[in-house]
């Protein structure tokens, strides 16, 4: 048990233009199950490899427990790995995979024997412990590649997309049984993905990385209601989080943001924006839709309509640009039709239109 | 394809007279054991056949523990000049052994080691690496690099990890391997006839014989070169079946 700090590292591979990771940070306490999520290439599993040892970092220092690790072998630094292809050896059976770190440890056989009794139990896998890989299906050797890595009662547990290549509804039930196990056992967890679903429902906080560096940190409900740019909002969510862009102009005391034609009134504290673009984000679920009476509001047409079973996304288009909502499984419209959209204040994140970066969140 | 392996090994079992019949029956008239004994019996054959295996093996165990780690570097590591190298290793099998063997005896002359078992092992070895590291090379390859992570995650050094999790994989390859430097020693003629007079290897005292000899030499000569690598394949294949199934993910 020990916490991470990953302190300025660098890491461009040979033959590469741009940095894998670019001075990233983090700051990983005892016991916390920290995601790393992010497209491909943003460099997470670069991040992963480096505090694993598997690669050195150009710069940078990556201190596990207080200890500066940085250039030490992977075998020094009392880490466990599950990896994405789960690396289990396919000339040993499955109580020879799971006790392979303790039997390299020269932990005398009987206590190799019971702590391989205990984490196969764990995994439900005692039937299965003299069976070789080939004779398993996909999701046992998962099994055995996490049990492999829980039994070595590790200082961090780290992991490469283990869940990627089980099918969606093994995905489902064994990333249940996943953060059940991880939470018992209380390791601090690094854990590396695409999916942003597994990120939000797995972390005790969420890394989101984009090109090298990491865009923002922090717990799943505020990384998913306050992303802190343009990227970060519309990675998470699905369907993701709506962006309309329009100008800042000033009709008396109250500012508003024109989208060309239509306009909302915009928070005192973006004022100084007059004149000047901005961007609206809001969530699809965080608009109320009605079909349009005489009421005045903002008014889309409707584009697209998808019942998705338990509700219905709807593609609107308000003054030129698209805006999703996601309205209740019970809402009729047809395609064409005029909508009333209802956009909360405490739901709208305002961004520079430039930097791309968050300046308000609304507050009701 | 079998066909002159079969014949020859009738021939061999003949006797002389019926060596010498014309026309050939397919089935020899008479069985004997006595073309197989002037064989052996003659001047030179057991020390012969003696070197040739001693030689077969030495360039087995040499050319792998020289050819294996440059296959593992083949495969596991990207360096420069990495393409230059592979192309570069295949020179040693340009050249014709016809022209290199005079050299090569010149130069065993001057600094000793000339018509020893050593020697022989030596050339053998050199033919023999091209094929042994690009085999092994490719053989490397098939063993997925996460393996060999894991281990190391898991507490091994880079050398226990390829000692506890790629070699295992890796050993039908590197039978393959061993066959094929086995078998091309054994066959290796003209080198080996030239680099020795006195410590002969078995093709190359045939070789020298052969002009002298009667026709039951030249037959059993035949059978006694081809028995002994069609034994060893015999014994190796057992290695190459694979036991735990292919690699998986």
């Amino acid at each position: 048990m020990a916490e991470v700090v990953l302190h300025e590292l660098v890491k461009t591979y040979p033959g590469g233009t741009a940095r894998a990771t670019d001075t990233v940070s983090l700051h990983v306490p005892d016991g916390e199950f920290m995601v790393l999520l992010g497209p491909s290439g943003c460099g997470k599993t670069t991040l992963l490899r480096m505090v694993a040892g598997l690669e050195t970092p150009d710069a940078g220092q990556v201190v596990i427990g207080g200890r500066d690790v940085t250039y030490l072998e992977p075998r020094r630094r009392n880490l466990s790995m599950v990896f994405q292809s789960y690396a289990v050896f396919p000339n040993k059976n499955v109580a020879d995979n799971i006790g392979f770190g303790l039997r390299v440890r020269g932990l005398p056989a009987d206590q190799v024997s019971r702590k391989v009794g205990w984490a196969a139990d764990l995994l439900q896998l005692t039937p299965y412990l003299e069976r070789l890989p080939a004779k398993l299906s996909g999701g046992q050797r998962q099994r055995v590649a996490v049990a492999r890595a829980i039994v070595m009662d590790a200082d961090v547990l780290l992991m490469d997309e283990p869940l990627s290549n089980l099918d969606a509804l093994l995905r489902l039930s064994f990333r249940a049984e996943l953060k059940k196990l991880v939470g018992e056992l209380g390791t601090t967890t690094l854990y590396v993905t695409h999916d942003q679903v597994e990120a939000l429902s797995l972390g005790d906080r969420v890394a989101v990385m984009r090109e090298g560096t990491i865009a923002q940190c922090g717990p799943p409900t505020e990384v998913y209601a306050t992303p802190s740019d343009r990227f970060v909002g519309g990675f998470l969510g699905s369907p993701p989080m709506n962006f309309l862009s329009g100008t800042v102009a000033g009709d008396g005391e109250q500012s508003r943001i024109d989208f060309g034609g239509q306009s909302l009134p915009i928070p005192p504290a973006l004022s100084s924006f007059d004149g000047k673009p901005l961007m609206l984000g809001i969530r699809p679920e965080s608009i109320a839709v009605e079909p349009a009476a005489d009421q005045r509001g903002l008014r889309g047409v409707l584009e697209v309509f998808e019942p998705l079973g338990s509700s219905t996304l709807l593609t609107t288009e308000l003054c030129g640009q698209v805006l999703k909502v996601l309205a209740p499984a019970n809402f009729r419209a047809e395609p064409g039709e005029h909508l009333l959209l209802r956009l909360p204040t405490e739901q709208c994140r305002w961004y520079d239109a430039e930097t791309q970066l968050l300046v308000e969140a609304g507050r009701s | 394809m079998a066909l002159p392996i079969v014949l020859i090994g009738l021939a061999a079992v003949s006797s002389r007279a019926a060596l010498t019949e014309f026309p050939k029956p397919p089935v020899p008239s008479q069985f004997s054991s006595e073309t197989l004994l002037s064989f052996i019996d003659a001047t030179g054959t057991i020390p012969a056949l003696g070197n040739s295996v001693l030689v077969g093996v030495y360039t087995v165990v040499l050319s792998l523990l020289v050819g294996a780690p440059a296959g593992y570097a083949l495969a596991r590591y990207a360096f420069r000049g990495k393409d230059l190298y592979q192309v570069f290793i295949l020179l040693a099998r340009a050249l014709p052994i016809v022209v290199l063997s005079v050299p090569l005896a010149t130069m065993f002359l001057r600094f000793g080691g000339y018509d020893t078992v050593f020697s022989v092992t030596l050339l053998h070895t050199t033919l023999a690496l091209p094929t042994t590291v690009l085999i092994t090379a490719s053989v490397f390859v098939s063993v997925p690099p996460d393996l060999e992570e894991a281990a190391r995650v898991f507490g091994c050094t880079r050398l226990e990890a390829a000692r506890r999790v790629v070699l295992p994989l890796a050993l039908p390859g590197l039978a393959a391997s061993s066959i094929f430097t086995f078998v091309l020693s054994w066959n290796e003629i003209l080198g080996a006839a030239v680099i020795t007079i006195g410590h002969r290897t078995l093709p190359a005292q045939v070789l020298a014989s052969l002009a002298e000899a009667p026709q039951a030499y030249r037959f059993a000569g035949a059978f006694a070169l081809i028995l002994p690598a069609l034994l060893f394949i015999f014994v190796m294949r057992r290695y190459l079946v694979n036991m735990w199934g292919t690699t998986l993910r």
